[in-house]
């Protein structure tokens, strides 16, 4: 019996084989993403206390807590999702079968942005409960923020963390490098997400959702482009 | 005697490789027939993890020319990939997988046609057919060693590159360890050996490489 | 050249900041609305010009190590980024010390103002990534991609911010078009620029030092062996 000769794939092929993998690895290990979900949402109630009980306030922001909570929900998803690549040097394993590291890229922020979609998804209701906000213009205007906003903090993020998994005190590392860069995502998401929760009078939506876009197309090239040079030596 | 114009198994042209200030590797110059298999000995940080990985393309060498089956290791190196599997210090295992996943995912990255199958024949193949749905993470060091085989047996490649393949085996372990190099060998796999077990190296080698620094010294 | 860089330069420096200075400060007018106060422009501007210099030479010096490796490349990244930092940190300084008694306010959010204090964090990130990273290649390699990201992020920033700001009041800066002020900024300018090559020139020299005693000597290979009398390859039949 002849054992059949490996084959070159597709970088779809192996970027789904690998998002499979990572998607197999986060249930198996789901005590770990409810960690982190309830992470997000202490963040979310801990924003309630330090700011007060005036709920007026708490309303008009609850666009910009809600994506703070997400962002630092990220950085501990982020962490986790590389640090499993470290054990046994699987990302070695991985990246030696050969599988293009580029698919790699797309697996990692791929997961970890529908990592964040569900988590935001989830945090929804407990902040329509906490801050007492209503959808105002419609669920699908929040799902397409959630995942523009969720995409627009993995693409960078997934570069980021692949560089500090490797460096000395990763953990300040990747924060430090990762929050001034999603600025502009984070502003957009935020802002877009209040439209959406107190109304949009002037028609802004389409403009911060344009801005979202813009983001993800320029972080997600050059991140394409340039996580290789960072696995590769 | 082999002819001549048969390509090398690797041919390693003035390769140096550096870590920071130290040259793990330098200027070393070989060539290893094909069909020979090779035993490459020295003491720890000699060079051979380096030189082992270089042939693997898990590195790209700082000067000199790498060539493995008669590709350039840098320029054509998802080719020579395919066609090397390295067995290495660590284990290339998702702890929280199982058996049977961790090959699995392997043999999707391989383009193979039936996936879940050849991961279940290689898992038959080390001996862990009834172990296949448990996790890494329960496995005892033997195990993980020959889940590690199965990993390197499942690519099917023309150069094995063996780093310390009996580190942590009792002798029951090194035995089925020899027995797996020697079915390599028989199957025309070129067989690059690193290992301390000088006695099983060179019963199982025709060539030797020890190294020293980095360099290439008489043993 | 050496010897002009060593002492030339700063000299020249010193002078034409000097002359550039003694402009602004005493002999151009003072501002019609602004009254005095408005002088430190003088210095605050060259500040933020030559922190823009020194970014876009970062951008430049790891975009072209990403094409071909180089450590004279790195160097010129690693002291780019820490004078940028320097002067971009006065610049904000001064910035903030003309701001309060203009506008009665030590910082605003306007696009130029929160893009430049991003570009500072980005720097900073990336001169703490260059300390926690050991290997000296991947220090190179990394810390050229973390520059390129962070160079490409700030047009996206400063675009942003000013759509986001144009939703409430914005307060622009006022521009004075007096020539003596120009003159006298220009020459302050030119000061600024020799005193920031210089800087440059100089932590770009400690820069390569140190990764030439990091690593061996560049291009050097360690001695042949053969020479010496050891075998460069053996075989055993």
């Amino acid at each position: 019996m002849s054992t059949p000769r490996p084959r070159p794939i597709g970088l779809l092929t192996a970027t789904l084989a690998l998002l499979r993998k990572d998607l197999l690895i986060e249930w198996r290990t789901r005590a770990r993403l409810n960690a982190i979900i309830f992470f997000a949402l202490a963040t979310l109630l801990m924003f309630s206390f330090a700011l007060g009980p005036d709920t007026k306030l708490l309303e008009k922001n609850a666009g910009g807590y809600f994506w703070l909570a997400i962002l630092f929900a990220s950085v501990l998803a982020l962490g986790e999702s590389f640090r499993v690549e470290s054990e046994n040097a699987c990302m070695d394993g991985i990246r030696l079968a050969p599988a293009d590291a580029r698919a790699i890229f797309l697996s990692k922020a791929l997961g970890n942005t529908l990592l964040l979609t569900a988590l935001g998804a989830l945090l929804v209701p407990v902040m329509v409960a906490l801050y007492g906000v209503q959808i105002v213009t419609g669920a699908v205007d929040l799902g397409l923020i959630l995942v523009l906003g969720s995409l627009a903090l993995s693409a960078p993020g997934t570069v980021y963390a692949a560089i500090s998994s490797n460096a000395r005190a990763r953990d300040v590392l990747l924060p430090l490098l990762l929050f001034p860069l999603v600025i502009p995502a984070l502003l957009s998401a935020a802002k877009a997400t209040t439209l959406v929760l107190q109304g949009d009078p002037m028609n802004q939506f389409g403009s911060w959702v344009g801005l979202l876009g813009g983001f993800n197309l320029i972080y997600w090239g050059v991140g394409f482009l340039l996580f290789p040079r960072i696995i590769e030596d | 005697m082999l002819p001549l114009s048969a390509t090398p198994a690797l041919a390693l042209n003035d390769v140096s490789k550096r870590y920071g200030r130290r040259w793990a590797l330098a200027r070393l110059t070989y060539a290893l027939p094909a069909g020979r298999s090779l035993l490459l000995t020295g003491h720890n940080g000699s060079g051979k993890t380096t030189l082992l990985r270089l042939l693997a393309t898990a590195l790209s060498p700082t000067a000199g020319r790498v060539e493995v089956l008669g590709r350039d290791a840098v320029v054509e190196r998802d080719a020579v990939r395919r066609d090397v599997a390295l067995l290495s210090h660590a284990s290339f295992l998702y702890e929280d997988l199982t058996a049977h996943q961790n090959l699995t995912v392997l043999a999707r990255l391989l383009g193979l046609p039936s996936p879940e199958d050849a991961a279940n024949a290689g898992l038959t193949r080390v001996g862990l057919g009834r172990r296949s749905d448990s996790p890494v993470r329960s496995f005892s060091a033997g195990m993980r060693k020959r889940l590690a085989i199965a990993r390197l047996l499942l690519k099917a490649p023309a150069l094995a590159l063996l780093d310390e393949p009996f580190g942590e085996l009792d002798p029951a372990g090194i035995r089925d360890m020899e027995g797996i190099i020697a079915e390599l060998k028989a199957s025309g796999v070129t067989v690059i050996l690193a290992t301390h077990l000088i006695e099983q190296g060179l019963t199982l080698c025709e060539e030797r490489l020890h190294l020293q620094e980095g360099r290439a010294v008489s043993a | 050249m050496g010897k002009f860089i060593k002492w030339g330069l700063p000299a020249l420096s010193l002078v034409v900041l000097a002359a550039g200075w003694w402009l602004g400060l005493a002999w151009a007018p003072p501002d019609r609305e602004m009254g005095d106060v408005q002088r430190i422009m003088y210095v605050h501007v060259p500040l933020q010009w030559m922190a823009m210099v020194a970014m876009a030479i970062n951008f430049v010096a790891a975009v072209t190590y990403l094409m071909k490796a180089s450590w004279k490349l790195d160097a010129a990244a690693e002291a780019s980024a820490e004078i940028g930092l320097v002067l971009g940190t006065a610049g904000m300084i001064t910035g903030a010390i003309w701001g309060r008694p203009t506008w009665g306010v030590y910082w605003s959010w306007d696009p130029r103002l929160t893009s430049e204090a991003i570009m500072l964090v980005t720097y900073t990130g990336y001169l703490v990534l260059r300390r926690f990273v050991e290997d000296p290649d991947k220090r190179a390699t990394w810390s050229a991609v973390v520059a390129i990201i962070g160079a490409i992020n700030l047009p996206i920033v400063w675009f942003s911010v000013r759509w986001w700001r144009s939703l409430h009041q914005v307060q622009s800066t006022p521009k004075t078009v007096d020539p003596e002020m120009t003159l006298a900024l220009r020459v302050s300018a030119f000061g600024m620029l020799f005193l920031t090559l210089w800087f440059l020139v100089q932590r770009y020299r400690q820069a390569l030092a140190e990764r030439q005693a990091e690593v061996a000597l560049p291009d050097a290979l360690p001695p042949d062996l053969a020479a010496a009398g050891g075998a460069n390859s053996t075989r055993v039949a």
